[in-house]
């Protein structure tokens, strides 16, 4: 995958983070109910402004890798508090669930390989020549001030 | 012919597209010797300014042999060699008699889209969105130049295309800033962003006598570049700005002060600066104001802000207050080129500078996509790079 395809695909998972977010802070009780784990409405609310956090993070930085590494980190979150329903929730929705957080969480692994590094250091290339002048900048001071034809008579 | 084209939001493409032809009388076709990457190409590349479509060909600062001419014009002949202003002035409107010459009102044919979004149109410029008249740009083997009779400087004999090609937008723009300032040999002039423009800011403000001049950037080998101009770094990344522009004007601010950076400026540790960027990312903003804000809040009063950084749009939490109980003067404006042409075309010839300093890259044009992005991540110390069609 070349890197500006891995940048449109963090593009893609930052608005899907946002939207997420928004749908677990909008209807954290539906979503709750859905799992059967009515407890953990509040828990829901509080992973979608994770969700939104990271996704702005996405959007918003030069280099997302870090942040991408961060919804990771989050999938896995999110299969644990899963995996905490298996046993008092409802298994078959709260299976489907963890379905859908592996896939994710296999294509946030993935993009998050995919991308390229932060600039690397590299050496420095001296323009301390690069006067444009031809003699030294103090010399040149106010030369152009002391030229009669500098200013133009439209302005 | 080989020519530079917009694709998409970081897709750019050098491809073969139809030569240009001559539409009017007033016309000339321009066979491009030399042609430049600018900082405000960058905001086509990275999508930030509306109206561009997919094969448009690109490219702004351009200077080139006179290879056809039309009918009625009687300025330019065959083997004329020309550097071309980036604004298309017609030379005849009211704007353009006055010196208005980036605000000429005939030169953008599209200009009831503009009207509509700037509330009055600016002029028409080269391969810089359809809200500027959709002109093929520079960036190419060969150009269509409207109204050559008007706009295009003739280049006299001894000159290299590395000595005047920039007399086409950045040397003009970073003097147009400095005049605009009307610098005072007391003054204190500090310039944000050590690119292109802000280093002819740095030296026009030398050159015009201010007793100190100031650059503020985080790229090392710019503000090197700048220093051997004259100017004091400033490497926001190691220091703070406000605190290193109260020690070298005693506390009391400069008197001048340049914003060479416009919409996208660095998002450094700042609130504000985190905030513009977060917003312009869920399409709530479309400038990033940061330079803005701190000029206003560090000039000291009665002081000039000069802004020749290229905002497109919309910016949110300005401190008008502090603008307008500070008594700071704004001034601003897309370069009027053909004001100051002759007179730094005499600058040149006498000596007084050479503008070459500034190319760091020169590539073909197939090279040229490449460039774009090396010169947006400021990777191997580019600072200005020059296409050899």
């Amino acid at each position: 995958m070349q890197k500006q395809s891995a940048e449109t695909l963090a593009q893609g998972l930052g608005w899907f983070s946002i939207a997420l977010g928004a749908a677990e802070l909008a209807a954290p009780r539906a979503m709750s109910r859905a799992l059967g784990m009515e407890d953990r409405a509040g828990l829901i609310q509080a992973y979608g402004l994770r969700e939104i956090a990271t996704g702005i993070g996405i959007l918003a930085s030069d280099q997302p890798k870090p942040w991408v590494w961060g919804r990771v980190a989050g999938d896995a979150l999110d299969m644990a508090t899963l995996a905490t329903g298996l046993a008092d929730g409802k298994r078959g929705a709260v299976g489907a669930a963890m379905g859908g957080v592996a896939a994710m969480a296999a294509l946030d692994w993935y993009c998050a390989n995919q991308l390229g590094e932060a600039r690397e250091a590299r050496p420095m290339r001296d323009y301390s020549n690069r006067t444009g002048f031809p003699d030294t900048p103090e010399h040149m001071r106010g030369q152009a001030a002391r030229d009669a034809t500098i200013l133009s008579p439209l302005l | 012919m080989r020519a530079l084209c917009y694709h998409d939001k970081h897709d750019i493409r050098c491809d073969t597209v139809p030569d240009p032809e001559i539409e009017h009388p007033r016309d000339a076709i321009v066979r491009v010797t030399s042609c430049a990457i600018c900082g405000s190409d960058l905001h086509l590349y990275d999508g930030f300014m509306p109206g561009m479509l997919s094969g448009d060909i690109i490219g702004h600062e351009f200077m080139g042999e006179v290879v056809e001419v039309g009918a009625a014009n009687k300025k330019l002949k065959v083997g004329d060699r020309v550097v071309v202003p980036f604004t298309i002035t017609c030379g005849e409107c009211d704007q353009c008699r006055r010196g208005n010459f980036s605000v000429c009102e005939r030169s953008n044919r599209n200009k009831a889209m503009a009207d509509k979004m700037f509330g009055h149109s600016t002029a028409g410029l080269y391969g810089y969105t359809h809200l500027t008249g959709g002109y093929a740009g520079g960036q190419a083997e060969y150009v269509r130049v409207p109204y050559a009779d008007s706009g295009p400087v003739k280049i006299p004999d001894g000159l290299t295309d590395d000595q005047v090609l920039f007399l086409g937008d950045i040397f003009p723009t970073g003097w147009q800033a400095a005049v605009q300032c009307d610098i005072q040999p007391t003054d204190t002039v500090a310039v944000w962003g050590a690119g292109p423009v802000g280093q002819f800011c740095v030296r026009s403000a030398i050159l015009l006598g201010a007793r100190q001049v100031v650059v503020i950037d985080n790229v090392p080998e710019r503000l090197v570049m700048a220093e051997a101009g004259g100017a004091i770094p400033i490497n926001f990344d190691e220091e703070s700005v406000l605190d290193r522009l109260g020690e070298l004007t005693g506390g009391k601010g400069p008197e001048k002060c340049i914003d060479a950076v416009g919409m996208e400026a660095h998002v450094n540790r700042s609130v504000d600066s985190i905030y513009d960027r977060v917003k312009q990312a869920v399409m709530l903003e479309t400038d990033r104001a940061h330079v803005l804000r701190e000029m206003i809040y560090v000039c000291r009063p009665a002081g000039t802000l000069s802004i020749p950084g290229v905002y497109g749009g919309l910016v949110d939490k300005i401190p008008f207050g502090a603008l307008m109980n500070k008594g700071l003067t704004v001034r601003t404006g897309q370069t009027h080129v053909n004001r100051w042409t002759d007179d730094l075309l005499h600058r040149i010839e006498a000596g007084q500078i050479d503008p070459s300093f500034v190319i760091t890259h020169k590539a073909s044009l197939e090279d040229g996509p490449a460039f774009y992005k090396t010169f947006r991540d400021k990777q191997d110390g580019c600072v200005k790079v020059v296409l050899q069609p």
